[in-house]
């Protein structure tokens, strides 16, 4: 699983569904709304990828996740590099976030059981998260979108299948389209 | 085997996701304004969506704990440093440090 979707949130948040023997379309179109992000990750680092062969491309998606994206952006905004160099810092950080996915996700898969589960270390998952929300928070209309998908999730946490999770976060994004476009003259 | 189809599933749609724009860039030229407005959204609202109730309502019910005061002091310190280490770290010495109280 770790080889075919490479995502991590999803990931769990599928496994999870599985459990619980969820339909079949609402694990997919749960896994895929959590990834729906790396749309916007694609769109982001796009023009910095133009140029580029499709393998290549092809390649540099496969290895897309939240880290790489917020490695790179931070070097290509404020480094203008050519392509090449660009490719290297890409991949270089990319493979590794790769390379620890899948060795970590092996050792918790033959250690994980004898974790005590008093050390709390599930915790670390929103931790993660906290510190990329933080930072993709940069306007008004943004913290309108968290708070609204934050809060209803909150709120929805009980219901069957994990469904408040697509729910607020669709809503989430809504709020924050609206908003945006009624702080636009 | 059901499993399977799920995990080749999702892969496909989420390599889908990830190349989308990239792959249409050169023929696109530039994103519509309309289509960038929407994306911008998606991370908020998708990491708040996961975040907020694993802190509020860890088992469904909405509980004031150890790990709702843990995660907000980790908002505050992925405020201030903008680190994600420093963040996982003293996150997870606050949850320890609540959960001794």
């Amino acid at each position: 699983m770790s080889l075919l979707v490479f995502a991590g949130a999803a990931q769990l948040a599928a496994l999870q569904l599985i459990g619980t023997n969820a339909p079949f379309v609402v694990v997919v179109g749960t896994a895929l709304i959590i990834n729906a992000r790396f749309m916007m990750y694609s769109a982001s680092l796009a023009p910095y990828f133009d140029g580029l062969g499709s393998g290549r491309k092809t390649l540099a998606s496969y290895l897309l996740t939240d880290q790489a994206f917020a490695f790179s952006i931070r070097r290509f905004t404020e480094h203008d590099e050519p392509l090449s160099t660009r490719i290297s810092y890409y991949f270089g950080a990319a493979v590794v976030l790769w390379i620890t996915w899948q060795v970590s996700t092996a050792v918790g898969a033959i250690f994980g059981a004898s974790i005590p589960a008093r050390w709390s270390l599930d915790f670390a998952i929103p931790l993660v998260f906290i510190a990329l929300l933080v930072p993709a928070i940069r306007d008004r209309s943004d913290g309108v979108a968290a708070a609204v998908a934050g809060t209803l999730a909150v709120l929805l946490a009980g219901l069957p299948y994990n469904l408040g999770l697509p729910l607020a976060a669709t809503t989430g994004i809504l709020a924050g389209t609206l908003t945006g476009r009624r702080s636009r003259p | 085997m059901r499993v399977w189809l799920i995990f080749v599933i999702v892969g496909a749609g989420t390599l889908a996701l990830r190349i989308s724009i990239i792959a249409l860039w050169s023929r696109l030229g530039q994103i519509p304004k309309s289509v960038e407005r929407g994306l911008r959204f998606i991370p908020p609202a998708v990491l708040s969506a996961l975040v907020l109730p694993s802190l509020a309502a860890p088992d469904g019910a909405i509980t004031i704990g150890p790990r709702l005061a843990a995660g907000a002091v980790a908002f505050a310190v992925a405020w201030k440093t903008k680190n994600v280490l420093a963040t996982i770290v003293v996150g997870m010495v606050a949850l320890w440090a609540f959960q001794a109280l």
